[in-house]
């Protein structure tokens, strides 16, 4: 067993083991920050498919908050369990995925214009959900219909441990499909794809065939992303989960940690949502909006001097640490 | 049914809004026409120049245009500052990597706007009188802003095309690498542009502080409407910038009479996806 390996399996065992460590009085605070860390990495995960490739998306908000909204208004209005619900959120969210990916593969879309015509779709989503307000709940969002009870087909608990371990699972489903993508056939075909689409498609490649599929992957995981935050905090927000602000959080998250490797979304959301969490703490209500502006200048900081992220500058680092002594032995 | 007149009114505000849009879409395209870096928080810099008017004209009781030129001058410092301190050490990287450094200052303005000045809305009032002619309003309120703005532009062209600085601005845009050959340095004419991008957005800080109030999220009702406009126009072409800037807010105004304002920006937003899919260059660009 290498030890990178080692090393995985134990951090995975302490991760399962969190909820049960002895932490006192912190421990419902530290297991909720713990399932935002894996949803928003989930999430996160789930966007690097795709703008590992060159598809920078910024409207990943728009399937995040497909996902969310109509599972929660199904149930709400319908009553319909979440487990149903959530099928058929992350069904409307795919199908929406191929009317915006057709035609910017047909149309050979790229770069700026991608992301321009992404973020736009983010802003729609957005705009609707607040335009529909009668039953959407407008810009005020809208609070899931509590079940009462805990309860295995509302997907509501009352014991927050139960949504670390269903998190926990999701996070590690997400690494799985990350990595499956990572060592298929498709990910040399993208490469190509993202490099030059001409010569990609001149050594036979389906170009519209790769596009489709890898937006349709990344915007369904995000559509379950969604579905499961939403039954986590049991309220939706247009604002905190869809249009241009929280697309930008997603992106930043994983551009901080890396999105070239397998853990490069999970580091960076986790240290976002630790940053987020440690300055709200330091400030508090004292002075509002100062955390968020170190956030926002800590991020600039960051793009500026670490331009692979800070998990891909590290095994940059380690890599060449590693390398070195052997070279010398030669 | 709506009638007639009341589509003529939303008609005539949507060419008014119109005016300001472009001064915004055009502030924003000539930075990215010549430096090719979306600046996402473009129009929070502007949000930023409008806090400026309110408070030298509000709480120092300076005159409404002493205090717009000292947002101009405020928006032209901006502009040269976030070139130097931001896009200068990213000219080189990733385009993500740019638009997130962009996105990053717009997370920072928002939220220290919020810690300065707190998310009251705040407004300008101005006693200014209102015309009507055959039964449709024209406020002075929209009135002074579209005319200064068309004049703007028309300085604009005429900076453009007829100083030496205009046209080495027109020169970088068109090969940013055969400037840089014959021996200039590409990096003078960037900042000049960002002082006159800066410039822009103060004046239509200034602008929109006629008709609406400001507040630190400012920046999302008018942000990706303008980058939308950019697009639709082609990136970095000034005229197609311009009549597509007329062109989304005659679909935001009437839409928004029609149905509501939200439905009006959604229209205009599908607008733009369906456009840019027909076609990629601009609405002004031949079809490939």
């Amino acid at each position: 067993m290498s030890p990178g390996r080692a090393l995985g399996l134990a951090l995975a065992a302490l991760l399962a083991a969190g909820p049960f460590l002895p932490l006192g009085g912190m421990q419902e605070y530290v297991i909720h920050v713990m399932v935002q860390i894996f949803i928003w990495s989930f999430i996160g995960g789930a966007w690097s498919l795709m703008g590992r490739f060159g598809l920078v998306s910024l409207g990943h908000g728009a399937f995040l908050g497909l996902g969310a909204y109509a599972t929660t208004l199904l149930w709400n209005f319908w009553g319909l369990t979440p487990w149903l619900g959530g099928v058929l959120a992350v069904l409307l969210t795919a199908v929406v995925a191929v009317i915006v990916a057709y035609p910017c593969s047909r149309f050979r879309v790229i770069g700026h214009y991608f992301a321009l015509v992404t973020l736009a779709v983010g802003e729609v989503v957005r705009l609707l959900i607040i335009a529909e307000r009668n039953w959407t709940g407008g810009s005020l969002g809208v609070s899931l219909r509590p079940a009462g009870r805990d309860s295995l087909v509302a997907m509501q608990f009352a014991d927050k441990r139960v949504f670390y371990y269903a998190a926990f699972v999701l996070w590690l489903l997400g690494l799985w499909v990350w990595a499956r993508v990572d060592r298929s056939m498709a990910r040399s075909a993208m490469e190509a794809i993202g490099e030059d689409e001409t010569a990609a498609a001149s050594v036979g490649i389906h170009i519209t065939r790769f596009k489709i599929g890898i937006t349709v992957l990344s915007a369904s995981l995000t559509a379950v992303g969604g579905v499961a935050y939403a039954q986590y905090i049991s309220y939706v927000n247009p604002d905190t989960l869809a249009g241009i602000g929280v697309s930008l959080r997603i992106v930043f998250a994983v551009v901080l940690g890396g999105m070239y490797s397998l853990l490069g979304a999970t580091v960076g959301t986790a240290l976002t949502i630790a940053l987020g969490e440690y300055l709200r703490i330091v400030f508090g209500l004292k002075f509002i909006g100062m955390a968020e502006t170190i956030y926002g200048l800590l991020l600039i900081v960051f793009i500026i001097f670490l331009p692979s992220g800070i998990y891909g500058s590290l095994r940059g680092l380690v890599a060449r640490v590693g390398r070195a002594p052997a070279r010398a032995g030669v | 049914m709506i009638e007639p007149i009341f589509l003529a009114e939303a008609a005539i505000n949507g060419i008014m809004l119109g005016g300001i849009l472009a001064l915004l879409a055009l502030g924003l395209n000539l930075i990215f026409g010549v430096i090719d870096i979306v600046w996402i928080a473009y129009v929070d810099l502007v949000m930023v120049c409008m806090y400026v008017l309110y408070f030298v004209v509000q709480v120092y009781g300076w005159p409404f245009w002493l205090g717009a030129l000292a947002a101009m001058a405020f928006g032209a410092a901006l502009g040269v500052g976030v070139h130097l301190l931001i896009i200068t050490p990213i000219l080189g990287s990733a385009p993500v990597n740019q638009l997130l450094a962009t996105g990053g200052l717009l997370f920072f303005l928002q939220s220290f706007a919020t810690f300065l000045w707190t998310t009251d809305h705040k407004s300008v009032r101005l006693a200014l009188p209102s015309w009507e002619i055959g039964g449709i309003f024209l406020p002075a309120t929209r009135l002074i802003p579209f005319a200064i703005s068309i004049l703007a532009l028309v300085g604009l062209y005429v900076f453009l095309t007829r100083t030496y600085v205009g046209t080495a601005i027109r020169a970088v845009s068109q090969d940013r690498e055969a400037m840089a050959l014959m021996g200039a340095s590409p990096q003078r004419i960037y900042i000049v542009t960002s002082a006159v991008g800066g410039l822009m957005a103060g004046l239509a800080g200034a602008l929109l502080l006629f008709q609406y109030s400001v507040h630190p999220f400012f920046g999302g009702q008018f942000g990706p409407l303008t980058f939308m406009i950019c697009v639709l126009g082609g990136l970095g072409n000034m005229v197609g910038a311009f009549v597509a800037s007329f062109v989304m807010s005659e679909i935001i105004s009437i839409a928004g009479v029609v149905w509501s304002t939200e439905m009006g920006y959604v229209i205009a937003f599908v607008v733009f996806i369906v456009m840019i899919f027909a076609r990629p260059g601009g609405i002004l660009a031949r079809r490939q």
